[in-house]
């Protein structure tokens, strides 16, 4: 019971402030709004009973992406009130289009057969870190090496572009 | 008063609620005994007096300083960004209590004890970036977004060699949960077999087993503190006050408050990590499973922070401040390989050794 | 770990960010609104603190790219120490093995690391090579944006000419 009510405050949480950073004025307000999301999102797992995901969705979603984004906003000139105005001038179409994405997905969702299993896939691991360690060394020792190759990549690409603005 | 102490260690919905009013209250208490001491170590090492004059030895000084603070007009200038200059004097003090939620002060004795208990430590700690880059951006004023943006830059920069440095404990224990990193400081490690006893327990602290790995982290804890010698976001001679200069009143105390509940966070995580916690050689069990075994952890802890945050004090007084450049040369070119080469030592010792 | 203790745990950290948020809100707005005398508000006060000098232009200025991509470089190795936070749990029991496969993963960062050290991109003064140009800003230099939008001549630099021609 207190984990439905806890599910349902997240829920509403994660929906309503992730709506209030695509509808924002502000560009700081949009991004605390998105922090909040992130927050949210990481209760969701908690709930899940997944506590090192939990705990790495905060770390590096509000610790380090959101860094990130207020960087981006320092970074920023303040817009000018011109170009503030984010009113939906075509709202019509894309109220269809959006609609017609969230039935997409919907519609999968529902009829999608989720294979749920009573076991767990860690194993007898005593806590889920233990568990995760063991298998990104074991089982899934080539995606962990690839992350870490995806990561040069991206820092290498990024260095990069912002180089290309300095000189 | 047993059966309270056992309910307190056992129970869990209640115990938390109340464990949750003792270690938040506490630990703004222990800000204001801080603040004091701070002062009084600061007149000490420039051979004046410091305040002696609000209650006995100026112990009472921190209090009028809060009755002060209450006083003063609540201004709210008129350039600002609202709703964000409101928003950082919060971010700045919530994050490092949160911190303080998860540190085990006695054998099962944290307010919440989950097995990524650092990780969280760490996640939150790294939220304290907002309170400055928002607080200095909002107050729309040039000294206070140059101290800003120089203090995350500082933060982020020191935030991996903090995490990084912490990893070498947890190689060597095993373990992720700080309870048992704890207990792995006080009987796990053995000499040809035979557990240590007594005063020689101290070989079993980590920061005789992990000293490099000690010294980074608490260099980062510094720079994370923004404790001299890394103040660079309010050097004072260059940018007033840094980020906080359009602050006043509550919101300044706030952001004031958050600082040394930073450094009480800091202290505790490293007491924890290297100096084995709630232990002290055995003395800690001297009343086997009473209230009073308890109240000796906790104490033992607190005076071991103590003697941590002395030393925050003690190297504010003593080390200048670094230039920008150097601070950030250090941060990533002298710390980032150091902490690396260290960890991968530690781990070939452990993989190869054990 | 039986999964209601963990959401327990989760819920007592939540439990005391709200003790945290209470203790602050209480702090800064109540208690003092209740005992502070009243005051007039004035021109003088809704300035910006400057010792006696006027400012100029908005602080809502553009920064240095460089702060940027420290960002990037941030977030990248913030996900690197979460993927090594799983592997200290279980290095000791796994053994050499764990040993190379972490070194492996390190070791592309490091390549990366090696890449934006020897690119100068964690330079704090321009590295040898790197002259000052015309027109170009050092990290944490000001460039200030008048209002009507058109960037500014920046303001004055450490390296002169005759530092650039000395190299």
């Amino acid at each position: 019971m207190g984990v439905q009510i806890a599910f349902w405050l997240f829920a509403i949480l994660v929906a309503g402030t992730a709506l209030y950073a695509a509808v924002a004025p502000k560009i700081v307000h949009a991004a605390f709004s998105l922090m909040a999301t992130f927050f949210g999102v990481a209760g969701i797992y908690a709930i899940l009973g997944s506590d090192f995901l939990a705990v790495t969705q905060v770390l590096v979603y509000v610790g380090g992406i959101m860094v990130l984004i207020v960087f981006g906003v320092l970074l920023t000139d303040r817009v000018p009130e011109e170009y503030k105005v984010v009113a939906p001038r075509r709202w019509l179409p894309a109220l269809i289009a959006g609609g017609l994405c969230f039935a997409a997905i919907a519609g999968a969702l529902k009829s999608t057969v989720w294979p749920i299993s009573s076991s767990t896939p860690l194993g007898d691991a005593t806590s889920t870190v233990e568990g995760i360690g063991r298998s990104l060394l074991t089982d899934y020792l080539i995606p962990f090496e690839f992350a870490s190759i995806l990561l040069l990549v991206v820092l290498v690409g990024a260095a990069r572009l912002a180089r290309g603005q300095v000189r | 008063m047993d059966g309270v102490m056992n309910w307190l260690t056992q129970d869990r919905v209640g115990s938390a609620l109340v464990k949750v009013l003792l270690v938040g209250n506490v630990a703004p208490m222990l800000v204001a005994f801080l603040v004091w001491l701070e002062r009084r170590v600061a007149a000490w090492a420039q051979d004046r007096m410091g305040p002696n004059r609000v209650g006995p030895f100026g112990l009472l000084q921190s209090f009028a300083d809060l009755i002060k603070f209450l006083l003063k007009e609540d201004v709210l200038p008129g350039h600002v960004n609202k709703a964000m200059y409101l928003v950082a004097p919060c971010l700045a003090v919530i994050p490092p209590l949160v911190v303080l939620a998860l540190v085990p002060f006695a054998d099962r004795f944290a307010i919440a004890d989950v097995d990524t208990g650092i990780l969280a430590a760490f996640a939150f700690s790294g939220i304290g970036v907002y309170a400055i880059a928002l607080g200095g951006w909002a107050s729309n004023s040039k000294y206070a977004l140059i101290g800003a943006v120089r203090a995350s830059a500082q933060l982020i920069s020191y935030e991996i060699c903090l995490g990084l440095a912490a990893l070498g404990v947890f190689i060597v224990a095993g373990t992720l949960r700080l309870e048992d990193v704890v207990k792995m400081q006080a009987d796990g490690f053995t000499i040809h077999g035979e557990t240590l006893h007594g005063i020689s327990k101290f070989f079993d602290w980590n920061i005789v087993k992990q000293p490099i790995g000690a010294i980074i982290f608490l260099i980062a804890a510094f720079a994370e503190t923004n404790r001299t010698p890394f103040d660079l976001p309010e050097a004072e001679s260059e940018l007033a006050a840094g980020y906080h200069t359009e602050f006043s009143s509550m919101k300044f105390a706030l952001f004031f408050l958050g600082e040394y509940v930073a450094i009480v966070a800091m202290s505790s995580l490293f007491t924890t990590l290297y100096l084995g916690g709630w232990t002290l050689f055995g003395v800690e069990n001297a009343f086997e499973g009473t209230t009073a075994q308890t109240l000796l952890q906790i104490l033992i802890f607190l005076a071991k922070t103590m003697c941590v945050i002395f030393t925050f004090i003690w190297v504010r007084w003593t080390v200048p401040r670094f230039r920008y450049d150097q601070l950030m040369d250090l941060g990533w070119k002298r710390l980032m390989p150091a902490t690396l080469a260290w960890l991968a030592a530690t781990a070939c010792v452990v993989a190869f050794l054990k | 770990m039986p999964q209601d203790t963990l959401n327990q745990d989760f819920a007592t950290i939540l439990v005391f960010l709200v003790f945290g948020a209470l203790f602050v809100i209480a702090n800064m707005v109540l208690v003092g609104r209740l005992i502070r005398s009243k005051t007039k508000y004035t021109e003088g006060k809704s300035t910006v603190y400057e010792c006696g000098e006027p400012t100029f232009g908005s602080a809502f200025v553009r920064f240095d790219i460089r702060f940027y991509v420290l960002a990037v470089v941030f977030a990248i190795f913030d996900v690197e120490v979460v993927f090594l936070f799983p592997w200290a749990a279980v290095m000791k029991s796994l053994g050499p093995v764990a040993w190379l496969e972490a070194a492996a993963f390190v070791g592309v960062l490091g390549v990366g690391l090696a890449y934006i050290w020897r690119k100068g991109d964690i330079d704090w003064i321009p590295a040898h090579g790197h002259t000052r140009q015309a027109g170009k800003t050092l990290p944490g230099e000001l460039t200030t944006v008048p209002t009507d939008g058109v960037p500014a001549a920046t303001i004055p630099a450490i390296a002169t000419p005759a530092v650039a021609e000395a190299r």
